[in-house]
């Protein structure tokens, strides 16, 4: 049994339906990527795994409870989430958003302990930001942001972090840098991270688990190297491709396929020549 | 002490207690909350020394404890000490309900005036003076009733799978609309006598207030301000959006319904006893955010800058116009709207803006 797992859940907004019977388990110690294509319900599934949407039938298990009955302060040190869209409030310094991660371990009585103290400043320096410590969120560079957030989640000290859509609206650079860092948070701190992202090469590069899905149904998962070929990129994305092996990681690198040279009608041809 | 010299930010301080008691203090904050306390008290003795009969401070404090002669001891105690303390609790109702709505909705226009509770109370106010001729009482009543009756409608009209600050904001400027419509149809329909009073009503006043509106509203108060003060780390969390707040662990809904509830009851409470004075719920977070220069509600310290706002107006209206010559609302808006101006202008020269 995985510490993570969703249960025949049937996930929507309103009356409509985006994904029914589902059920998916995280890995333990896994990076898992979820990818598919626009509206095929892989945030949906994230947001119900992170207890955001309840879903209309079924039950997402937290080490074996059902996440919603659990009480909120208690899923908080256990499972954290880095959110799509969060609003640093107006002049924030970086480390006074970073210690904001320590809610769910503080009380109105033990608003500031020493370990607080200690793991936020762990947070900044694992994502890189602690010379950033005294600058004010709102200067910041997207990038830098997006490590400031994720120090952050870091400074919960959850060991399964959830994270949707991490690398969106940042630059090649920044996305790959905050991969980069997902990746090492997994193999050194052994946390179970599990992310939505859009980008099918950097899923392959950086998942140990990837899950594929297409209109609310998972149609694959496993090893990106072990399920990641052109049928199932055909058949998840209606992209016809070739897979090949990554020249730098040795995973495999979607090449889509050329443009189809378009058969000239032979009136325009004719006119053409 | 670091102080970070690009916003001038200075960081937070820690005190520690044996048995794990540790305890956040901004010192700047800190700071802000014992100069606005002690203007708040500066104030309120100047303002109980104005009036046609003046008293000098020094006596009014003498007088207070218990020392004064018996003429001071009737006019400072019977008289203007009820008025200042409406004065100080108005505003520091309407202050703290001010940064909670602004906070609940991350939007710094939300102000019980702008969201629609103010005019609902009004409207109950006016349908007390109006249609039943009521008694100071009576109209005090028919403001809660309208207040909370006006909140609730908003809240629920705004629920749409959780409530959004936006949705809430037009919802509430929508009803406020409509709720003025009403005040001004009964107005137009009052008597002059009526339409008078319902007009000195409708602008905020503190004049003639004596003890029998002083304790509803401390009472009120004294329930109110520790529960929105204890719910006041969560409402920093709420900042960041529903789903940062709920990841940490807060019940954003149940902590939004309650918070919005204690403000909608403090902003009616704060109505029943002075009028819906304007502006000091919009200004006061505004005012004490900059003067805090932290992040995050500052309930305390907006609760104290909308007490002084409120105290500084009454005292200025009667060192103007003479005693009860002129309404504090007309007054706050006048003072609190000019201070906000000149902070705006400084801080855009100084290009934090």
């Amino acid at each position: 049994m995985q510490r993570l797992s969703a249960e025949n859940v049937t996930l929507g907004y309103d009356q409509r339906v985006i994904a029914e019977n589902l059920s998916v388990e995280i890995p333990d110690h896994s990076f898992t990527v979820i990818v598919g294509p626009n509206a095929c319900g892989k945030s949906t599934l994230l947001r119900a795994l992170s207890r955001m949407l309840k879903p209309s039938s079924g039950r997402v298990l937290l080490d074996g409870q059902a996440i919603g009955s659990m009480p909120a302060k208690k899923v908080a040190k256990t499972l954290g989430l880095l959110p799509q869209s969060s609003i640093a409030p107006d002049g924030i310094t970086v480390s006074d958003l970073v210690s904001r991660g320590r809610y769910p371990h503080q009380g109105l009585l033990r608003q500031w302990s020493s370990e607080d103290e200690r793991i936020v400043a762990e947070s900044m320096a694992a994502t890189g930001v602690a010379e950033l410590a005294g600058r004010s969120v709102d200067e910041l560079s997207g990038g830098q942001r997006q490590r400031v957030w994720i120090a952050m989640a870091l400074a919960q000290q959850t060991p399964l972090l959830l994270l949707d859509e991490p690398t969106t609206y940042l630059d090649i650079q920044h996305q790959i840098d905050v991969l980069d860092l997902c990746a090492e948070l997994h193999e050194e701190q052994g946390r179970t991270l599990v992310a939505v992202l859009h980008d099918l090469n950097h899923a392959a590069r950086y998942a140990t688990h990837l899950i594929a899905m297409r209109g609310g149904r998972v149609v694959a998962e496993g090893p990106p190297a072990e399920i990641v070929t052109a049928a199932l990129v055909e058949e998840v994305f209606g992209l016809r491709c070739q897979i090949i092996d990554d020249p730098e990681t040795g995973t495999p690198l979607v090449i889509p396929a050329a443009r189809q040279p378009r058969v000239k009608a032979p009136a325009q041809a004719a006119a053409a020549s | 002490m670091t102080v970070n010299l690009r916003t001038g930010t200075p960081r937070p301080r820690t005190l520690r207690a044996p048995g794990g008691i540790s305890l956040r203090v901004e010192p700047r904050a800190l700071a802000a909350g014992i100069l606005l306390s002690a203007l708040a008290l500066l104030t309120a003795v100047v303002l109980i020394g104005t009036g046609d009969f003046a008293i000098a401070p020094a006596d009014v404090v003498k007088t207070l404890l218990g020392n004064g002669s018996p003429a001071d001891d009737f006019i400072v105690n019977d008289l203007r000490l009820p008025r200042a303390l409406v004065g100080l609790l108005v505003g520091a109702a309407f202050g703290m309900s001010g940064s909670v709505f602004q906070t609940v909705t991350r939007n710094p226009l939300a102000s019980p005036d702008i969201l629609g509770f103010s005019y609902g109370s009004a409207v109950g106010a006016l349908c007390a003076i109006v249609l039943f001729k009521a008694d100071a009482l009576g109209v005090a009543g028919g403001a809660v009733v309208g207040g909370v009756l006006a909140g609730t409608a908003i809240y629920l009209l705004s629920w749409k799978q959780g409530v959004h600050g936006y949705r809430m904001v037009l919802i509430g400027i929508g009803c406020s609309a409509m709720l003025l419509s009403v005040i001004q149809y009964l107005l137009t329909k009052a008597e002059d006598v009526d339409a008078a009073r319902g007009m000195v009503w409708l602008t905020g006043s503190l004049s003639g207030r004596d003890w029998s509106q002083v304790w509803p509203l401390l009472a009120t108060c004294a329930v109110l301000f520790p529960l929105v003060l204890g719910q006041g780390r969560a409402l920093r969390m709420m900042e960041m959006g529903d789903d940062a707040a709920a990841a940490l662990g807060i019940r954003v809904e149940r902590t939004r319904m309650l918070l919005m509830l204690a403000a909608v009851l403090l902003t009616t409470a704060a109505g029943a006893a002075a009028g819906p004075i304007a502006f000091v719920a919009l200004a006061a977070p505004q005012l004490a955010r900059r003067l805090t220069r932290s992040a995050g509600p500052n309930l305390v310290c907006s609760a104290l800058m909308g007490a002084v706002l409120l105290l500084a107006s009454d005292w200025a209206s009667q060192r103007v116009f003479g005693a009860d010559q002129m309404p504090v609302g007309v007054v706050t808006g006048l003072v609190g709207g000019v201070y906000l101006l000149w902070l705006l202008v400084t801080e855009r020269k100084a290009g934090r803006i």
